[in-house]
């Protein structure tokens, strides 16, 4: 809360913005209320990652008698842990593992959504509004309904690929689909159906005017989606640990087996989050502003 | 397909008096589309390939990726190249199998084709939906009602189990106090990071939310163990290294165990904080765009007539953005309805900080009681039914008044 208010003064009385004391560039009043607080939350917010990444680059010893802050004037610093995580446990393969689970499993489903969310947004048709009524219905459904029966259909008394990669992809391809729908649907009405409507006089076909037209347009809404289902394969541990086998199984389910070590080894545990955490961040400050855009369009899933 | 572009570029509008589906290009183009037809008579070519097609790319592409499971060794049991094969087949598989359904309903008479072509465009993506939640949700139902492997009906015995079990009544409770206090607090969150970060300069606005929203990509299990460490505790050591240890100490308390200490439901509180931390930045993005989006001239006016920068927040901008904070509130209560890592991995339910979806996930996996299992998430899916109402309701306010 500012502490003057401009009460009383009609606007024409407003002074024009002079940059200088109390005045940012734009003219806008500093606030040092609202620096002072979030700077406070921005560190807050910061901090225990911070000490993660501190603890991950200090001894086992280190890491055991003093707390991460204490680094910079008590030392115990190595990179050791980040090649031990890798030689005595079984991060380094769930990596590979978990990029071989996430990009297909990002990308599969954009194309059956894609063409779907056409349907609902340029072609009329009987059920038209029951039907996307039940797609956002079911975003909000918990995937959980799905895993007994799930189970079944693709475990030894299914199909028997229950702990191979397919399963999780096709698992994260029909749970991505409700809210890949719904966001690329929601972008698509944005826009303009002339052009829809001269490529249909021109005499091009639904399926060409999806792959000429809207699929280019549609760009920023495919690639916030992907973004969020990426991050969303990468980082789920549901999936992953009730479909795939040890052998295949993904970074985030390696980290929770670290999460259990005591004694010997523990030490491998920060180092371990970080390296999970690590293709997730640089999606997110590369791509910010896809995600963000992925983050407004479509906010529930189930 | 390029070569069907060039055609189609050339083409003179002749049969423009039929604005729907066109006439297949006229000159060469992909298999079974190279002859000017009357859209309105079927063409039996068309349907023939397209349906053949179809059938192939799913036969084709469904014995392949079993073979990646099945037969890893004709892939040199490299998972790199099975990788790698899968999203070329998901990928040109899905392309294929569009192309020849379009092409198969692009055969048939002009009326039915025009009519039928949106459901084509559908049906793959509602298959894998059906097949994917809707089934299973129907088949859990069933189960709930079934014994333990599924193989026999045991009426309500599951549903008595659940609820008198202790474990369960504790679960829910806890449930209802992460309800209770963690959307709540994310949106409040979210409301003042998302206002003060308004009044910064452009570079010190991006900056700030930049660092709030980061843990927007951490997953739920980084998270817990960043907040493990926080949260540490060891005995041995004369000096603490947890975070929340130092401090405590520093203000005169003794060490604690945090996530062992359940009086006052602590150690659920110190989990909440973990989702609070995950989620504000979500929140913040979300209302962030929203302030923005109110117009500077009704708090002008507000000014005008004496209003206190307070007063203009609660009765101007707050008002306005109701409906957004309604949306972010509803989107964090579908993800507390679930929460199951954060419980799962730092105290697995213990200290009394069981949670549904913890407890649901250990009759399934370690106890082996599918009916047990299917009634929790039977609890779950009706407590989750208002929201899916007040979702569907509130979407079609919004549609109308597009």
């Amino acid at each position: 809360m500012s502490t003057q208010t401009e009460a009383g003064i009609a606007p024409v009385a407003v002074k024009p913005p002079r940059a200088g004391r109390g005045l940012m560039t734009d003219g806008r009043r500093r606030s040092p209320v609202a620096i002072v607080t979030m700077a406070f939350l921005a560190v807050l917010w910061t901090l225990p990652t911070v000490g993660l990444l501190v603890t991950s680059l200090r001894s086992r010893s280190a890491q055991a008698d003093t707390g991460w802050w204490t680094a910079l004037w008590n030392g115990g610093w190595t990179t050791e842990n980040y090649r031990g995580v890798f030689e005595n446990t079984t991060m380094g393969d769930s990596f590979v593992n978990s990029v071989i689970v996430a990009i297909p499993a990002t990308i599969i489903p954009i194309m059956f959504a894609a063409f779907a969310a056409y349907a609902f947004t340029f072609m009329d048709f009987r059920g038209k509004d029951v039907l996307f009524i039940a797609i956002v219905a079911v975003m909000v459904v918990p995937i959980q309904v799905a895993f007994q029966p799930m189970l079944d259909l693709l475990g030894p008394r299914g199909l028997g690929v229950q702990g191979q990669f397919i399963s999780v992809w096709l698992l994260h391809t029909g749970f991505g689909m409700p809210l890949a729908i719904y966001t690329l649907r929601n972008y698509m009405s944005t826009l303009p159906k002339t052009v829809i409507e001269s490529a249909k006089i021109d005499g091009a076909t639904h399926f060409q005017t999806f792959w000429k037209l809207i699929v280019p347009m549609s760009v920023p809404a495919l690639a916030a989606f992907a973004i969020l289902q990426f991050l969303w394969v990468w980082n789920d541990l549901l999936i992953a640990k009730l479909f795939l086998s040890d052998e295949n199984k993904t970074v985030i389910v390696s980290l929770q087996g670290l999460l259990g070590t005591q004694g010997q080894g523990s030490e491998f545990l920060p180092a371990g989050a970080f390296i999970s955490m690590v293709v997730p961040m640089i999606v997110f400050f590369t791509l910010q502003r896809y995600f963000v855009r992925g983050l407004t369009a479509g906010a529930v899933k189930g | 397909m390029s070569s069907t572009d060039v055609a189609r570029d050339e083409r003179v509008v002749d049969d423009g008096t039929a604005p729907g589906e066109p006439a297949p290009p006229a000159r060469p183009a992909p298999p079974g589309g190279d002859e000017p037809t009357n859209p309105d008579r079927a063409d039996l070519r068309k349907i023939l390939i397209g349906l053949v097609g179809a059938a192939f790319v799913v036969w084709f592409a469904g014995n392949l990726f079993l073979a990646f499971s099945y037969h890893p060794d004709w892939f040199a049991s490299s998972r790199i190249l099975i990788g790698v094969l899968a999203l070329i087949a998901g990928v040109g598989g899905a392309f294929l199998l569009f192309y020849f359904i379009n092409m198969f309903v692009e055969g048939l008479p002009g009326r039915l084709s025009r009519g039928l072509m949106p459901y084509a465009f559908l049906l793959p993506g509602f298959g894998l939906i059906a097949l994917m939640l809707i089934y299973p949700a129907i088949q859990t139902i069933n189960y709930s009602f079934a014994n333990s492997d599924s193989t026999g009906y045991v009426g309500f015995d599951n549903y008595s189990y659940i609820f008198g079990n202790t474990e369960f009544r504790e679960s829910l409770l806890n449930n209802l106090l992460w309800l209770i206090l963690v959307p709540a607090v994310t949106v409040v969150f979210g409301v003042i990071v998302a206002v003060l970060a308004d009044k910064l300069s452009a570079r010190g606005e991006k900056i700030s939310k930049s660092l709030i929203f980061l843990p927007m990509a951490i997953s739920f299990v980084g998270a817990s163990t960043v907040w493990l460490l926080v949260y540490a505790y060891d005995i041995g050591s004369e000096s603490p290294t947890g975070l929340l240890n130092a401090v405590w100490r520093a203000l005169g308390g003794a060490p604690e165990a945090w996530l062992q200490v359940s009086s006052g439901r602590l150690n659920s509180m110190l989990m909440m904080v973990i989702l609070v931390w995950l989620q504000v930045g979500f929140a913040m993005i979300l209302l962030s765009s929203a302030i923005k989006g109110v117009p500077e001239d009704t708090i002008e006016a507000a000014r005008i007539d004496g209003a206190s920068e307070l007063q203009i927040f609660g009765q101007v901008v707050i008002p306005q953005i109701k409906g957004t904070i309604i949306t972010v509130f509803i989107t964090v209560v579908i993800l507390v309805l679930k929460v199951f890592d954060i419980v799962y991995v730092l105290t697995n339910g213990r200290d009394k900080t069981n949670v549904i979806a913890n407890l649901f996930f250990n009759e399934l996996f370690n106890n082996e009681q599918a009916g047990r299992a299917s009634a929790i998430v039977v609890v779950l899916l009706v407590a989750v039914t208002p929201v899916l109402i007040y979702q569907v309701r509130h979407f079609r306010k919004e549609e109308t008044g597009r």
